[in-house]
């Protein structure tokens, strides 16, 4: 029972470690690149949440300043993970260009192929 | 898509508001929800979606290459020369207590200039990859 | 005067940041080597000047991003640790540049030699952001700065595996960068703070239910960190990354990238967490005692194996980093001291080493080591060059390599494990069989029809090359400049540990 309570106190820290295990799954389990590239992506988001879901406080309003309204969420992790999310964008379109020049060269994109074609890499 | 009516012309109704939008995200981000990124992506957004219904080659009519390969290292630009300035002026780096008498319009005239900066890089990043990705393997 | 040295801190980024945009408008990679040279050349002037000041007058320098105090607003925070390193870092960009203009233009396609240069100069304000930054989220914001500039410049490199060198980079390294994004998002959890210095000092009244929650950010950004800075199991990015980048890339980077990712964690290790949770309540110290050591065997042995030049020396500063994360473990005052000066002296004998082998690519092209056979009687100058660099790698006496082994061994003595010196001799002798078996090779055989008609290198890429051979014998000698000020900074750096 008390269990289920902490579980229930912190389900969004749940859901944040099934998508960072998921994530880092994919990108371990999974030969083709474009798939390792979108369990970097959930690998990401996790991160994404961690961050976000404290930064809610209940009953808090959007932090824009009105006389009427005294609690605020907290807008910084808000920035930070707009940052994180920029960041997580360019590492994405790195990684698909990277693939499509890969599968320019080597015309395909498992991994299990390409070290065949080059031996042992 | 050259034949669908509706898509035609429904994104040519559309593609005004869309920049307005981007326009209004961009105006209001230094007070409100919003702000060059956002703004940016809608604007690149408009341009994607030209590109989707009536063809790469047309939309580069509309944003040539060149043009959006220089707006990357241009919004930057802005955004560092900002800072720079306020260097100039005496305070620190991205400090923009200096811009105008009055401290809260100085900030709100260096928010904007950064978030104008932000826009150009945005849009042209946005559009630039999508051009790079469309045009593979052709 | 004092208004530019005022914002000494700051220009270390903008400028290259500034470089980098202006080259992005560019074309012709010649425009663009121009700018990045007059770029790289102001930054060591500076960093010598704050290194200087944190020395002499006052031990930190901190500078408020957009005008706001901390720990409010971005603090940059330089300390002798940082202007130790960004002065290790932008000497080696500003010492290595004039190599870079023949051997780009030789190893790069022509359109890409302008966003060549412009991602050099990002990967440099990210490394040099990293090290002045005292705010820990514009560090990771930084480090992936740096990343993906460093991704771009190895996809660069001249054979197709560089692509696929390139992206298992980019995975190993985003993986890096978000279990480090991870760590700090405990500790802000924690804290509600993100200044290190904030940080480190609310961490001092933190109560023992969130002790668990600190243990696992730290947790979270050490293997992050060690990631980055390919501590031994974490470095299956490194060799292949480094054999396949174009050689100026690889000379850069090999000095600098893994050493400011060095600092990074020291930086968390000593000044935020403290030696009292780091090294008392967890085991890091053990862990790095033991991941270190296999550092310096495995990949030496692996060294010895490698027929391809750059990836042995690729799996050399495995090993060389192995040296450097061994006196972190060892935490005291000796052990700290050589590996500090190790930093600098691998930098300098690393890249060293490597830009002689991008001179054998200039003018031979190949890199496996049974074609290379008599380059030493085409080539003597860049491989004497090499062989001193190498020298100094073995920690013979009289080099820089040994100053730091010596700190070392007496670190190791210092701390009560007498076998760790035998340890460092032992893998000192088999960089001894790997460097011998090049020296075999290139003075003891014939010269090979590869490179029959071999000379040496323009004066542009020979003089950075003597250049930094001669300093491996000069900081043999003249330890000042390394072990003096590496000294002084780990003593800052343990001022924690003797309360």
């Amino acid at each position: 029972m008390e269990l289920l309570h902490v579980f229930a106190q912190h389900y969004n820290f749940f859901i944040t470690i099934f998508l960072m295990v998921s994530g880092l799954y994919v990108v371990i389990a999974r030969g083709n690149m474009v798939k390792k590239l979108i369990g970097l992506g959930l690998f990401q988001t996790s991160v994404y949440l961690i961050y976000l879901t404290p930064a809610k406080i209940i009953g808090g309003t959007p932090p824009i300043v009105d006389k009427a309204y005294t609690v605020y969420s907290n807008p910084l992790p808000h920035v930070l993970i707009l940052t994180a999310i920029v960041v997580g964008v360019a590492t994405l379109a790195l990684g698909l260009a990277l693939t499509v020049r890969i599968h320019e060269a080597y015309g395909t994109v498992e991994e299990d192929e390409i070290f065949a074609k080059e031996g042992e890499i | 898509m050259k034949f669908d009516v509706i898509l035609r012309v429904g994104t040519k109704l559309i593609l005004p508001f869309v920049l307005l939008f981007a326009l209004y995200v961009q105006m209001h981000g230094d007070y409100g929800p919003g702000g060059g990124f956002q703004a940016g992506v809608i604007a690149a957004g408009m341009i994607i979606l030209y590109a989707i219904i009536f063809g790469v080659r047309r939309a580069k009519e509309i944003a040539p290459q060149r043009v959006v390969e220089i707006m990357i290292p241009l919004g930057v630009l802005i955004y560092a020369g900002t800072g720079v300035v306020s260097m100039f002026l005496g305070s620190n780096f991205l400090d923009y207590s200096h811009f105008a008498h009055d401290q809260l319009h100085a900030h709100e005239w260096g928010i904007f200039i950064v978030e104008l900066g932000v826009l150009v890089t945005v849009a042209g990043t946005m559009t630039a990859m999508f051009y790079a990705f469309s045009e593979r393997g052709r | 005067m004092s208004a530019v040295s005022s914002h000494l801190p700051v220009l270390q980024v903008i400028l290259p940041l500034l470089g980098a945009v202006l080259t992005a408008f560019m074309r012709r990679g010649q425009l663009a080597w121009s700018v990045t040279l007059i770029v790289s050349w102001m930054l060591p002037v500076m960093a010598a000047n704050m290194l200087l000041q944190v020395l002499t007058s006052d031990p930190i320098l901190s500078y408020r991003l957009g005008g706001w105090a901390p720990p409010y607003g971005i603090e940059y925070r330089v300390d002798k640790l940082g202007a130790f390193v960004i002065f290790i870092v932008s000497l080696m960009g500003a010492v290595t540049l004039p190599f870079a203009r023949k051997s780009v233009a030789h190893e790069v396609a022509e359109h890409n030699q302008a966003w060549y240069y412009t991602m050099y100069l990002l990967c440099q304000a990210g490394l040099l952001g990293i090290a002045v930054t005292g705010d820990a989220f514009n560090a990771f914001v930084f480090l992936e700065v740096s990343s993906l500039a460093t991704y771009v410049l190895i996809s660069m490199g001249p054979h197709r595996r560089a692509l696929l060198a390139a992206y298992q980079y980019l995975i190993m390294g985003t993986i890096g960068a978000t279990l480090y994004v991870i760590g700090i998002g405990g500790l802000y959890l924690v804290t509600g703070s993100l200044n290190f210095a904030d940080i480190s000092m609310r961490l001092g009244d933190a109560s023992d239910d969130q002790m668990r929650a600190i243990l696992m950010s730290m947790a979270f950004i050490v293997t992050g960190v060690s990631l980055k800075l390919a501590l031994f199991p974490l470095h299956v990015w490194l060799p292949n990354a480094y054999a396949y980048a174009p050689s100026f890339a690889t000379a850069f980077l090999a000095g600098t990238a893994t050493k400011v990712a060095i600092c990074l964690l020291l930086r968390i290790l000593f000044s935020v967490f403290g030696a009292a949770i780091a090294f008392k309540t967890l085991p890091v110290q053990h862990l790095f005692l033991v991941l270190s050591v296999a550092a310096m065997f495995v990949a030496s042995f692996a060294a010895v194996f490698e027929q391809n030049l750059k990836r042995m020396l690729a799996y050399s500063s495995v090993a060389q980093i192995g040296y450097i994360t061994l006196g972190i473990a060892l935490a005291n005052q000796a052990g700290m001291t050589g590996s500090l000066a190790h930093i600098f002296n691998h930098a300098v004998m690393k890249t060293a080493l490597f830009l002689a082998l991008g001179a054998i690519a200039y003018r031979v092209g190949v890199m496996r080591l049974r074609d290379l056979s008599g380059i030493g009687r085409k080539m003597p100058l860049t491989m004497a060059a090499f062989v001193v660099a190498g020298l100094g790698l073995m920690g013979v006496p009289g080099t820089a390599g040994f100053i730091s082994k010596w700190y070392l061994a007496v670190g190791a003595i210092d701390a009560g494990m007498t076998p760790l010196v035998f340890l460092i001799v032992a893998s000192s002798l088999i960089a001894v069989v790997y460097i011998g078996r090049v020296i075999e090779v290139a003075y003891f055989r014939e010269p090979s029809v590869a490179c029959s008609d071999a000379k040496d290198p323009p004066l542009s890429m020979l003089l950075p090359l003597l250049l930094l051979a001669a300093a491996t014998i000069y900081l043999g000698f003249d330890t000042r400049l390394t072990a003096g000020i590496a000294s002084d900074v780990a003593e800052a750096l343990l001022g924690g540990l003797k309360q």
